[in-house]
């Protein structure tokens, strides 16, 4: 139980885990309507009603910062899960099989590979044009290859063990072989790869929004709240670092947490 | 005469655990002397304690380390460094990572030697190549980087950089425990050549009592940190006193009871000119296809045990897995109680899988750690239909027992020992009473003693169970404890099979009597250890 | 050694015929006359009719592909929709601005990164590591355009030392082009120096428990040394790959510190090309990027046997 104490775990998790209450949080109640405007109150400073002050367009800085948690936190958890899925599945195939099978797949993944960065997303949304699921797709699609290939290399180098000779030699089918004893073996590194995973989703998804790529007005996600915040960087700095600040704590709760999981599940460890 | 190296009550902990424990004795100038132990003896922390180069983790805790007279256990690193080398020099174990990959052979010799005796080029690369063509490795070579070279010839390499800076004194960590038979006998022959030839003292690490029979003239005994017994090395396994030493000299492999051959009317399973060929992979590929085994014919009675044994590169194991189809024969053929077998698929593959089971050498990888032992040995049951799953646990549980694992069904495996481990790939095997056995270096990957259980446990059940076992092994002491027969491969062909007693009194080929002259006995002539 | 060049050439080729593949299919997945989309409102009815026989619209896919690949591969990308200059020498325009901070900022973050977490690695679980690890985890943390911003409020805004907006190319004042370009290359040297060091104090943490580096040690050779030319060589190769994986990851998103910063970089060209529907721009911009960064990937394989000789023999 000891194990579990240690100050990447901690911090990472509580870091995450404020992230993702202010999330659910936001789905039932915010402090004020994020999205009603009230040209009165443009860029008015904190006060006791609105904890941060409010936006150009006179809403309430802290409910838009919540709703944006809301929104990059269902974005990042829908991209992952896909691209889990997808890249899992290409990964354990090819890898296992190998052949023809593992050089296709592992054509279509050097091409996706080959778009580094977002520029995959980018091309996606310049034709499917900006909206959440168009974004999920596009991320899960730019994400999915690195999936593949962390699952591929776990593949490759657990079925040449010999407790997988051994499924063979009792005569286990090859499908059985894969899923009940290759696949479990890709649990630990992918969960790992999870959670650094989601870290990069959110920021991919805010470097997006800060473009006017992501998801559309007027909902708030804290990549176009930076964007707004730009001409008035220098009478309400606040409006451009509250946002900032929530997109770096969910990047290093998940690196950090990331870490950690990566320590604990070492096999290493467990000898 | 003063000793060379004397250790007063060294102690080495990991935190507050001990790993050595007051640990006392003498090295003498020119002597060779053997640290012997099992894994946790604390062997191998004392020689790197010596250099003062301790893994992060371990620190020394306590006593005094004398070097020709000089304390060193509490030198300056400048000194020490000054030391490393001239003084004191050490070979490792493992041939794959003790050299760098990065730099060449000629790189890596010629810095120690340049470093410590200010050389110019040309002289240091005289030097070094004089010492190369000593130690049997062609100097044109010198430009070339240490992967292209084979495990033994990078342990002759090794010693060359070690041996060019004339050390006084000379630690080897089990410095063949990672290479074959022949291999094995070749670097130890040199490097007690070499520090003869030097009048270097050798401090040889080992878990192994055979080189101590042959190579050492006093041998330590270790056991968990502490010194147990020390003494002449003959003396010493010819009449111990401790009883921890009398447990390693008993578990020593002898030869086992002759077993009468049985008439058969056929044999069990039968290989018949059977050939494995690895062909290039990729267009690229130019390397020539792999022969691994040549047309090899072997046959097993029901009941027999047979050793396969055979340095690296021989094909014992390719012909092992080949026998059970976990590689599928190239060209021959082979039958299984008379029938064909060589292209069976699905359901009739099955039967056949089921009625022929393999032990791996590794006990850790052959084993799904994230499943509990029960289950492991509870799998093989799944597949003949109809056993329902508490029959099947049943099963299990009463195998464990066989195997002396009785109530550790619950655990992971690496929660049990290596030895442990091995039983339960063993019980997994034998749950469905399978009529042929492939036990591929089952116990290489062990301590004495543990292999010494081991191997008792297989004898005991193979005689319950009755089933024919191949034994694969590169180790002809564990091949004369526990085989019937015996046959002999190099490089892909037999060159000689036959009863055991025969082929060990008597051996006809060549490659034979080579490996019988190199592997390390009892009862086997000892090499003067001392000039 | 040719072997391995040419394996990894043979790869490198139908990588790059796939992307152009996946670009060109892509922008057919936009609804509507290709044509249209091409030349944009300024259409007339003739231009539309030569494009669409240009372009072979009436023949199959796989055929207009070839005749695309084709003017791809003798240099002619097309023509942009909204200022009606050729595509190419817009591409190599702006990419002249990109490549000028991406390159200094990785080549610098390298510099600093790869000796700190050697060090880092040496001296493990020391304060000075923990403090490396620290402060290397917060930098790779914080979102590049948000600390683009903040170093623009403090050092543009509060103290003044630098512009704020725009960009000077380097053909006039040395300096004052460097007053511009100075913040984004120290944003994202910043940035790519925390996953720099965290991977070369990983890779040389791995090196360190080697036994050859025992053994260099048990030869009596300095720790300088050891670490020099033992551990470094060794341990750099992951690092190596990373930094091929940073250029091309930068390449792909450098449009967000081109906003912040009001450059006329290559990642404005193509969000501004989207907005505007602008697709030979699109298109142009997508294939010379993924070009690139095969090309990137093609040179760090080159060098990788330098640092590990075992790859040579494949």
């Amino acid at each position: 139980m000891k194990r579990f104490l240690r100050p990447n775990l901690l911090l990472g998790g509580a870091l995450l885990g404020a992230v993702l209450t202010v999330a659910i949080t936001a789905r039932f109640w915010t402090p004020h309507d994020p999205v009603r405007t009230n040209l009165r109150r443009r860029v008015g400073p904190p006060s006791d009603v609105y904890w941060l002050g409010t936006d150009e367009f006179g809403r309430d800085v802290v409910s838009r910062l919540m709703i944006g948690a809301s929104t990059s936190v269902s974005v990042a958890l829908a991209t992952v899960v896909l691209a889990l899925l997808l890249g899992g599945l290409i990964g354990l195939i090819g890898g296992y099989f190998r052949g023809w099978l593992d050089r296709v797949l592992g054509a279509v993944n050097d091409t996706l590979l080959a778009f580094p960065g977002i520029l995959l997303a980018l091309g996606l949304l310049a034709v499917l044009g900006p909206s959440a699921w168009g974004i999920v797709l596009a991320l899960g699609l730019a994400f999915a290859p690195t999936v593949a290939r962390v699952v591929r290399g776990t593949v490759l180098s657990v079925r040449e063990r010999e407790f997988i000779e051994a499924s063979r030699a009792l005569g286990n089918s090859e499908w059985f072989t894969l899923f009940r004893h290759v696949a479990p073996q890709t649990i630990a590194p992918v969960t790992v790869l999870a959670t650094s995973m989601f870290g990069w989703v959110v920021l991919s998804e805010s470097a997006l929004s800060f473009l006017g790529l992501g998801v559309p007005p007027p909902a708030a996600t804290w990549g176009n709240m930076l964007a707004s915040a730009r001409p008035f960087m220098q009478e309400a700095p606040r409006l451009s670092i509250a946002p900032g600040l929530m997109i770096a704590a969910c990047l290093l709760g998940a690196n950090l947490l990331g870490d950690a999981l990566r320590d604990l599940l070492d096999p290493r460890e467990a000898r | 005469m003063t000793a060379l190296l004397a250790l007063d009550q060294l102690s080495v902990a990991a935190g507050a655990r001990p790993v050595v424990d007051r640990v006392s004795f003498t090295v003498d100038p020119g002597e060779v002397l053997a640290v012997v132990g099992e894994s946790g003896s604390g062997k191998s922390a004392t020689a790197r304690a010596i250099l003062g180069l301790l893994p992060p983790g371990l620190r020394l805790s306590g006593g005094g380390i004398r070097f020709q007279g000089e304390d060193i256990a509490a030198a300056p690193h400048a000194r020490m460094r000054a030391l490393r080398g001239p003084g004191i020099g050490m070979v490792f174990q493992e041939p794959m990572t003790s050299l760098n990959p990065a730099m060449t052979v000629f790189a890596q010799m010629a810095e120690g030697f340049r470093q410590h005796f200010r050389a110019t080029p040309t002289a240091t690369r005289a030097a070094c190549e004089k010492m190369l063509a000593r130690v049997g490795i062609d100097a044109g070579r010198m430009g070339a980087f240490p992967h292209e070279f084979s495990g033994g010839m990078r342990q002759r390499i090794m010693l060359a950089s070690v041996m060019l800076l004339r050390p006084r004194l000379l630690i080897a960590d089990e410095p063949t425990t990672a290479l074959d038979t022949l291999t094995q006998a070749e670097v130890l022959d040199l490097m007690l050549e070499l520090t003869r030839e030097q009048g270097t003292a050798v401090l040889l690490i080992t878990h192994n009592l055979g080189l101590v029979a042959r190579y050492a003239g006093r041998a330590v005994v270790m056991r968990q940190g502490e010194v147990v017994e020390e003494g002449g090395a003959a003396s010493l396994l010819a009449a111990p006193n401790h009883p921890y030493t009398q447990a390693l000299v008993d578990a020593m492999p002898r030869r086992g009871e002759a077993v009468a051959p049985r008439g058969h009317a056929q044999p069990l399973i039968e290989a018949r000119s059977l050939s494995v060929i690895f062909a290039a992979r990729g267009l690229l590929d130019r390397r020539p296809p792999t022969h691994a085994v040549k047309s090899v014919s072997l046959a097993l009675n029901e009941g027999e045990v047979v050793a396969l044994v055979g340095g690296s590169g021989s094909g014992k194991t390719t012909l092992g897995r080949a026998m059970l189809r976990l590689v599928e024969p190239s060209t021959g053929q082979l039958m299984f109680r008379g029938q064909d077998v060589t292209h069976l698929h699905g359901a009739l593959l099955q039967e056949f899988r089921l009625a022929c089971q393999i032990v791996f050498q590794d006990p850790y990888a052959s084993l799904d750690p994230r499943m509990r032992v029960r289950a492991i040995v509870a799998e093989p049951l799944r597949l003949p239909t109809g056993m329902p799953m508490p029959e099947r646990i049943a099963r299990a549980e009463a195998m464990l027992e066989q195997v002396g694992l009785g109530g550790l069904g619950d655990r992971f495996p690496h929660q049990l020992s290596g030895g442990q481990r091995q039983r339960v790939a063993i019980a997994r095997a034998l749950v469905r009473r399978p009529a042929f056995v492939v036990a591929d270096e089952p116990v290489s990957a062990l301590d004495m003693t543990v292999q010494k259980q081991v191997l008792g446990l297989l004898r005991t059940l193979q005689r319950d169970q009755g089933f024919a076992c191949l034994f694969v092994t590169h180790d002809l002491a564990v091949a004369e404890e526990i085989s019937d027969r015996v046959v002999v491969m190099q490089r892909g062909e037999i060159v000689e099979q036959g009863a055991r007693d025969r082929v060990f009194d008597a051996p006809a080929h060549p490659y034979t009597q080579a490996l019988l002259a190199a592997a390390p006995r009892l009862g086997a002539p000892r090499i003067r250890a001392t000039a | 050694m040719l072997a391995y060049l040419l394996r990894r050439a043979a790869f490198a080729i139908p990588t790059l015929l796939l992307v152009a593949a996946s670009v060109f299919f892509l922008l057919r997945l936009v609804p509507g006359d290709p044509a249209l989309l091409i030349l944009g409102d300024q259409a007339t009815p003739e231009s539309l009719a030569d494009l669409r026989a240009s372009l072979g619209l009436d023949r199959p896919l796989p055929v207009q592909f070839v005749l695309w690949l084709q003017r791809v591969l003798a240099g002619d990308l097309g023509t942009s929709i909204t200022n009606g200059e050729a595509v190419g020498p817009l591409i190599l325009d702006r990419f002249g601005v990109t490549a000028a901070i991406v390159l200094v900022a990785v080549a610098l973050a390298a510099l600093i990164a790869v000796p700190l977490g050697l060090l880092a690695a040496w001296k493990q679980d020391s304060a000075g590591d923990l403090l490396a690890v620290g402060i290397a985890t917060l930098l790779l943390s914080i979102p590049s355009f948000w600390l683009g911003l903040i170093l623009l409020l403090v050092f543009g805004l509060w103290l003044g030392w630098v512009p704020v907006v725009g960009y000077v190319p380097f053909g006039e004042d040395f300096w004052t082009a460097a007053s511009y370009i100075i913040l984004p290359i120290a944003t994202l040297t910043l940035v790519e120096a925390g996953v720099l060091i965290r991977m070369s104090r990983a890779s040389s943490i791995e090196v360190l428990r080697l036994d050859y580096i025992a053994h260099a040690r048990a030869k009596g050779l300095s720790e300088g040394r050891v670490l020099l030319r033992h551990v470094a060589p060794n341990a750099f190769a992951p690092t190596l790959t990373l930094i091929g994986l940073i250029l091309g990851n930068l390449l792909g998103g450098i449009a967000v510190i081109e906003t912040v910063f009001t450059l006329p970089g290559l990642g404005r060209l193509l969000v501004d090309a989207i907005f505007a529907r602008d697709y030979p721009v699109v298109q142009g911009v997508m294939l010379f990027v993924a070009a690139i960064y095969v090309g990137v990937n093609f040179c760090v394989d080159l060098l990788y046997p330098v640092f590990d000789p075992r790859v040579r023999a494949g």
